[in-house]
């Protein structure tokens, strides 16, 4: 598919902020699945920091803008040429190892519920195996329902409530990955919604568990698939904050709003 | 000699002045200098070094204690002297030893060969809480991680050295290797005329050159060092001050500096400068909170960006800690052989891992003659010294263990070295350590000296000096 995206989010800040600092994991990731035709990213009144490519593979870039300011836009379009390997992560280079992800965060921590939900998982035929019957069970135990969750709402929390949205659903799907003893990691993206009537999330997450012999591999229990042609990737972490798409922080005293809109679509090809 | 109950158990311990009731003789001079002092000048002595002590502001303010954040450490007047020829097998060791630690995180944040080879445990090494998945893949200039590599050594005999344990991130004590010599000098010149003690007093000016020698690629010109400090309610504030005021260096708080663009830049009166070496003494946890902790207030947003993408250099780098773990440990004589090819000049203390089903057998059955500490312990808490401790203490200890194994390893108590200290009843053997300070960047240096902590109560094996020890000068005699 040809993807077009559109992303803006916008800070205000209810008195003037002397500085903002943010770091982005804003582009597309290099991999099989997606190339680039153009992708922009701009600040308003922003200077760019250095950019590199990190050892999990994703390209960060540094920004800052000057003080006093009372909003801060960041704008995200491109447009991205995908197409579907499965949920394979097939050509993506990285230097960390797997096994970093089976350490827990916060977020991702096992409670007994979310042990007693990774044996599902239990009498599968290998891990790809386990990884499917695992995002299913996630899928099962938590409905897609906006609002019943929030930013810092932890894996066990979401199971418990059995309600949450692609984070909560990504994070309980990384977590019962690692109680089985599968390394896995959090990803952070945009999804095309198409026209099937499902409610979907287009600035969007998911999951990846690592498959020996097959590399990582996607899942998204919240629409209980594997990552195809819609799914953009930009970047990964051991949970939402860690793959966090734009970690920032203002200098100042006030309140801080943000209003996020993001519109992917399909071009014609 | 005073000697106490603990006498009969002192006589196996190395006494680094004694040997076969003779004066060994790197110590023969200082031998006729205690004969010669009588006990009032002893006293008065005693008295103008914690005058000076307090006047310069060397305090030590110990965490979770209580009681005077500003309470002197105890400094004890006899110094602990080595021959050139024992320095000199030391330096190798020591340097070999840094050499080896810092070819490991170079490694492991990049293709890991150690681990590939079998020769380390990838679980130890990956899933290491010190292990920071945000600079792999990074190379900090020249290939250093660890800048200062603060090294724990035992004697146990004539030529038997030990390293216990060894500090990657940022190892304090060193003003204490400074100061005490200072003293020294100023009380006894005498001492200073009639031995040839080798200076420790460059140490500032190495430090120095040493960081503006892993100055990042994108510096032009004369490298700006600063040193980034928590603040004053830190206990080894002091010492932060006393170094950047000796390189002629700016000590700055995380608010003095900030990210702008690609480089980190520090508030001065005649506007901002840009900095390109910050030797931190802040975890990494708290550095960056657009990296790490969000909650952080000590540290710099946006460093790591300009970090990860050669703006500025950070020393120690972050993720440094992943070489001094207590488990890791383990390990670095086969780093010196894997990565140097050469066979480690100073030995490891045996060490169970209590994570290993076999060592931790072996450790509840013999609690009582080991000592235990945590894997990620410092400072000299949260360990048991088997035999100093009860029964009770030892039971207590027991249950810790059991509850999370593989935060625990254990080691035989080993028979610490003993040099001459001044007690209440005059001169009297006292268990002593040494922590020498390695620089590493462009070049290895070690100044020929070190900070000797003694465990001031009789018997005491614990030379922390947040549990009761002291600080003395140390000697390397100009061959």
């Amino acid at each position: 598919m040809l993807l077009s995206v559109d992303h803006v989010t916008r800070y205000r800040y209810g008195l003037p902020v002397r500085a903002v600092m943010q770091s982005h994991r804003l582009t597309p990731s290099v991999f099989d699945g997606q190339k680039v035709r153009d992708w922009t990213v701009t600040v308003s009144g922003g200077i760019p920091g250095g950019s590199f490519r990190d050892g999990a593979g994703d390209r960060v870039q540094g920004w800052t803008v000057k003080g006093p300011v009372s909003e801060v836009e960041v704008r995200v379009t491109g447009t991205v040429e995908t197409v579907d390997l499965a949920g394979v992560l097939r050509g993506h280079r990285e230097v960390v190892p797997p096994e970093v992800y089976l350490v827990d965060t916060l977020p991702t921590r096992a409670d007994a519920a979310l042990i007693s939900l990774s044996k599902s998982a239990e009498g599968a035929d290998g891990p790809l195996s386990a990884a499917h019957l695992l995002a299913g069970a996630v899928a099962d135990a938590i409905a897609y329902r906006p609002g019943a969750t929030h930013a810092h709402t932890t894996a066990a929390e979401a199971l418990a409530l059995g309600e949450g949205v692609c984070q909560d659903h990504a994070h309980a799907m990384v977590a019962v990955a690692r109680v089985a003893g599968l390394p896995a990691r959090y990803v952070s993206g945009y999804l095309f919604a198409d026209a099937d009537g499902m409610a979907h999330e287009a600035a969007h997450a998911w999951a990846e568990v690592f498959v020996a012999g097959l590399g990582w591999v996607g899942f998204d229990p919240a629409n209980r698939c594997c990552p195809d042609d819609r799914y953009i990737r930009l970047g990964s972490g051991l949970d939402a904050q860690d793959a966090a798409p734009i970690r920032g922080i203002a200098r100042g005293v006030g309140s801080e709003s943000l209003d996020v809109t993001v519109a992917v679509q399909s071009l014609q090809q | 000699m005073a000697v106490g109950p603990g006498a009969v158990a002192v006589t196996q311990y190395f006494n680094e002045m004694y040997q076969g009731g003779k004066v060994r003789p790197p110590y023969a001079r200082l031998e006729d200098w205690m004969k010669a002092m009588p006990a009032e000048l002893r006293t008065l002595k005693q008295a103008e070094a914690e005058d000076l002590f307090r006047r310069i502001g060397i305090t030590f303010a110990v965490y979770g204690e209580g009681g005077d954040p500003d309470r002197l450490i105890p400094f004890d007047m006899f110094p602990r002297v080595f021959t050139g020829a024992e320095w000199a097998r030391l330096e190798k060791g020591i340097k070999q030893r840094a050499r080896a630690l810092n070819a490991f995180l170079v490694d492991v944040y990049q293709r890991g060969e150690i681990v590939r080879a079998g020769r380390v445990p990838s679980r130890l090494v990956y899933q290491n809480e010190a292990y920071e998945k945000a600079v792999a893949g990074i190379r900090p200039p020249k290939g250093v991680y660890s800048h200062i590599v603060g090294i724990d050594i035992v004697r146990t005999g004539p030529d038997e050295f030990f390293v216990l344990e060894d500090n990657c991130r940022t190892p304090s004590g060193v003003s204490y290797m400074l100061e005490n010599r200072e003293i020294m000098m100023r009380m006894f010149p005498d001492l200073f005329r009639e031995n040839r003690i080798e200076p420790v007093e460059k140490y500032p000016e190495i430090l120095r050159r040493t960081l503006a020698s892993v100055a990042p690629e994108k510096c032009s010109g004369e490298p700006v060092v600063v040193l980034l400090t928590p603040g004053h309610f830190n206990s080894a504030y002091y010492e932060h001050s006393f170094l950047a005021d000796l390189m002629g260096i700016e000590l700055v708080e995380g608010q003095d500096l900030f990210v702008e663009g690609e480089f980190v830049w520090m508030r001065t009166t005649e506007g901002p400068k840009k900095v390109d070496v910050i030797y931190r003494r802040i975890d990494d946890a708290f550095i960056d909170p657009l990296c790490f902790r969000p909650d952080s207030m000590l540290g710099v947003p946006g460093l790591m960006d300009v970090y990860r993408s050669g703006g500025v250099t950070i020393c120690s780098a972050p993720g440094a800690g992943v070489a001094d773990d207590k488990a890791v440990y383990t390990f670095v004589p086969e780093m010196i052989r894997f990565y140097l090819g050469e066979e480690p000049i100073l030995q490891n203390v045996p060490t169970w891992q209590c994570g290993k089903a076999d060592d931790l057998r072996y450790v509840l059955d013999n609690l009582s003659e080991l000592v235990v500490k945590e894997v990620h312990g410092s400072g000299g808490y949260g360990m048991l010294v088997g035999p100093k401790s009860t029964k009770d203490e030892v039971a207590a200890f027991r249950g810790k263990i059991l509850a999370d194994p593989g935060n625990y390893i254990a080691q035989p108590t080993l028979s610490l070295s003993t040099t001459p200290t001044f007690v209440a009843e005059g001169v009297a053997p006292r268990h002593v350590d040494l922590r020498p300070y390695c620089l590493v960047g462009e070049r290895i240096e070690l100044v020929p000296g070190a900070l000797t902590r003694v465990a001031l109560k009789e018997g005491s094996l614990v030379v922390n000096s947040s549990q009761g020890g002291g600080v003395k000068d140390t000697w390397v005699l100009a061959e």
